[in-house]
């Protein structure tokens, strides 16, 4: 046979530890306990507020958007901070790229100005895995989301808040709701709740938003809310965005909100302690009515809290892991 | 100037030929083939081949050499000496070239490149449509008196169908040879990848097997009503099979080829956002694969193609979506088609025929046999060197291999163009 090597996962290091921040597909369930119990640590338990820590302190971080982003930037960059890293955010789509520089040229320049960590969004997916595998070995990538493929980071910290919510992910039944298709969000959340181990995931929508060969994902279909949403601990609400309608996947945001918006009425038919999630911006009126939003269930803004401890998190391991690997390869005196 | 090539293994399907002689080779033709040299025969040159294979020169039905236009991806001069260390010695080049191949002009530059590096026998492939842009015909007859082989629409299909209905009517009565590749914008949309379990999993824009089945079927009502002769290029599907054996049953005009690299991967091997994975049509699932592979096997599919597209570092070096399809394939052909044969799908005959009988048939040529009296393009092939392929050591410009690291049983030892030895192995 031929020399098909399977590549290693490159986001790992030799140890088998967190070296980039990809996707979660090929990570183990350790991994991402790992990144939820180091959140935990940076979150009073009393007050829920989260400590500065000197962890990253003297290491630049670069937060590079090819695509604009208020909220996953923000929370990117107080989690830095937080973190007491020096901070550059560079908005890629405004500058070199318009000027024909190649991206790996950006990179490679960005590189040379000592960075130690990346933080990427960009179009394309795929991109993040494209950029760390043309950094220096020192440089670490995270993903703060590539085109449909991945937001490993979003996930996380919806694990985070289901934990925080739930006691554990294990045996729940998570429903997400929307356009899934077109969704890096539903992607890693998929990858993350099978990997721990949550009883059932169902994903509802039409069929026009719902990809192909879904059940290869490990999930269960609904077309329809009222069977979809029965029995379930979970219910994640995904951001419908406009492009839809003119790509002829969806008549109306109007019959949107009519077969799939999240009203107090439909929420019935989850369990009746069910918790209600968004990874945000919210349309109200078009996937969730506001009562629901804003109601007792929603823990909408929660979500939006617990980010930045998840991406300390990620980013702490990450480094932490750099520091121990570079002490093993060091040579004994 | 005589040579004679002896003891080798000669295998010419096309004349039922396999056995262990002598080539007798003068002023670039096949004289005889036969234990005994013609009477009055001196050989200039004796070519040892004991152990060795000999077959017919390979004719490669899609290739792009990079000329004109795209000179910083190969060249004719690079590109023909690729294919000859790859055992091919005739090539069709498709008209994507820039400027594209419409006009006579572009034809017979081409030609003349081709001459100048007298490495192999280059056929350009016409336009069907000016500019390649779908609207207004070609100048079909002037292209044909130019030495176009075929016209074709390369990767950009006509989509309106009047316009391929009257490009088709057109071709027909004059005879000419229309090469098709099923394709529909719409359902392509802004598509990268099979649109499968994987494109689900990585979130890559897909590209329903619809695309290419509901173009082939307009395509092969169009073809049925105007007579012409038409050759499909590049099929991915497996329903793109089945249908082109109905057309064939029912007595249609047509021939059909796929490229190699659909034989031997599938959409698993963009798991890795590898660039180097990306071509048109996409690698789709393994049930497609096993498609094709029954299609060349049975010989639903006439004929295997390299789709040889060579492109430059900054082409590849981008995330799956932005880097540009297609793959360095003219090196890989032969190597590729004959693990077929190990792998039991083919024999070697069978492999043989598929790529260089059959596509000479299609185009209507006498070449890609030992016949008495062709032009003496042929292989030495030694069946028991392995070697590795390594993209660095491509003699072609693109370096854009995803079989980068295979090893493969046999090699080609010398290729012939014409009479004369173009590509020894010790050059490598």
């Amino acid at each position: 046979m031929s020399a098909r090597l399977t590549p290693p996962n490159i986001q790992l290091d030799e140890q088998g530890k967190l070296k980039h921040f990809l996707t979660l597909e090929g990570l183990k369930p350790h991994h991402l306990t790992e990144i939820l119990d180091t959140a935990e640590s940076f979150i009073n338990p009393h007050t829920n507020e989260i400590k500065k820590v000197p962890l990253l302190r003297g290491k630049t971080i670069m937060n590079l958007f090819f695509e604009p982003s208020t909220r996953t930037r923000t929370t990117f960059e107080i989690a830095e901070k937080r973190l007491s890293a020096d901070v550059m955010n560079l908005n890629i789509s405004a500058s070199a790229t318009k000027k024909g520089e190649s991206l790996l040229d950006t990179l490679w320049n960005l590189e040379a100005m000592q960075a130690d960590m990346f933080v990427i969004r960009h179009a394309e997916s795929g991109a993040a895995h494209f950029f760390a595998e043309h950094v220096a070995p020192h440089v670490h990538v995270l993903n703060a989301g590539d085109g449909q493929h991945a937001h490993p980071t979003q996930a996380m910290l919806d694990m985070f808040t289901i934990r925080k919510l739930k006691g554990d992910i294990y045996d729940l039944k998570v429903a997400i709701v929307g356009d899934i298709l077109h969704s890096r969000v539903a992607r890693s959340q998929i990858q993350a709740l099978s990997l721990l181990e949550a009883r059932e995931i169902r994903v509802i929508g039409p069929k026009t938003l719902i990809p192909p060969f879904p059940e290869s994902l490990g999930v269960h279909v609904y077309h329809d809310m009222e069977t979809g949403l029965a029995d379930v601990d979970v219910v994640i609400m995904l951001r419908l965005q406009n492009e839809r309608m003119k790509g002829a996947l969806l008549p109306s945001e109007q019959e949107y909100f009519n077969l799939y918006g999240l009203t107090e009425k439909r929420l019935t038919h989850a369990k009746p302690d069910a918790i209600v999630m968004h990874p945000g911006p919210i349309n109200r009126g078009v996937e969730i009515d506001s009562a629901v939003a804003d109601g007792p269930q929603s823990v909408i803004l929660q979500q939006v809290t617990y980010g930045i401890a998840v991406r300390m998190a990620v980013m702490s391991i990450i480094m932490s892991n750099a520091a121990q690997l570079a002490q093993a390869q060091e040579p004994t005196p | 100037m005589n040579i004679v090539i002896q003891q080798g293994r000669v295998i010419d399907p096309s004349q039922h030929l396999d056995a262990v002689t002598n080539i007798y080779i003068t002023r670039g033709h096949i004289l005889a083939i036969g234990d005994q040299p013609p009477e009055g025969f001196v050989a200039n040159e004796v070519i040892q081949a004991e152990n060795k294979w000999v077959f017919p020169g390979l004719i490669d039905m899609q290739a792009r050499l990079g000329e004109p236009g795209q000179h910083h991806t190969g060249t004719i001069a690079s590109e023909t000496k690729a294919a000859v260390a790859g055992g091919i010695t005739g090539l069709c080049c498709p008209p994507d070239t820039d400027p594209v191949t419409d006009s006579q002009a572009v034809a017979e530059l081409i030609q003349r490149r081709a001459r100048q590096a007298a490495t192999a026998f280059v056929m350009p492939i016409g336009a069907l449509t000016q500019s390649l842009n779908g609207e207004r015909l070609s100048e079909m007859y002037a292209l044909k008196q130019g030495g176009c082989i075929a016209l074709s629409q390369a990767n950009r299909p006509i989509q309106n169908p009047l316009i391929l209905k009257n490009a088709l009517d057109y071709a027909a009565s004059h005879n000419l040879l229309v090469m098709l590749r099923a394709e529909n914008q719409q359902l392509k949309n802004n598509g990268v990848a099979h649109s499968g379990a994987v494109s689900s999993r990585l979130g890559l824009p897909g590209i329903p097997p619809s695309a290419e089945t509901i173009a082939l079927a307009r395509d092969l009502i169009l073809v049925e009503e105007s007579g012409v002769r038409a050759h499909f290029s590049q099929l991915s599907c497996a329903r793109s099979v089945e249908m082109i054996h109905t057309a064939k049953q029912r007595g249609l005009p047509v021939t059909c080829d796929v490229a190699i690299h659909q034989l031997h991967l599938s959409e698993m091997d963009v798991m890795t956002f590898s660039s180097l994975t990306h071509v048109t049509p996409p690698l789709r699932s393994h049930a497609d694969r096993e498609a094709l592979r029954m299609g060349v096997k049975t010989g639903i599919i006439d004929a295997i193609v390299s789709d040889h597209t060579p492109l430059g570092r900054d082409d590849k070096q981008l995330p799956f979506g932005e880097s540009t399809p297609g793959i360095s394939g003219l090196e890989t052909l032969l190597a590729l088609t004959l693990r077929l044969v190990d792998e039991g799908v083919l024999t070697l005959s069978q492999a043989i025929q598929l790529l260089s009988e059959h596509p000479a048939n299609i185009l209507g040529l006498n070449v890609g046999r030992l016949a008495k009296g062709n032009s003496a393009d042929l292989v030495i092939f030694n069946p028991n060197e392995v070697w590795q392929v390594r993209s660095e050591h491509l003699h072609s410009a693109g370096k854009n291999t995803p079989f980068n690291g295979w090893e493969f049983n046999g090699q080609v030892e010398m290729t012939l163009f014409q009479g004369r030895p173009v590509y020894r192995a010790e050059d490598r």
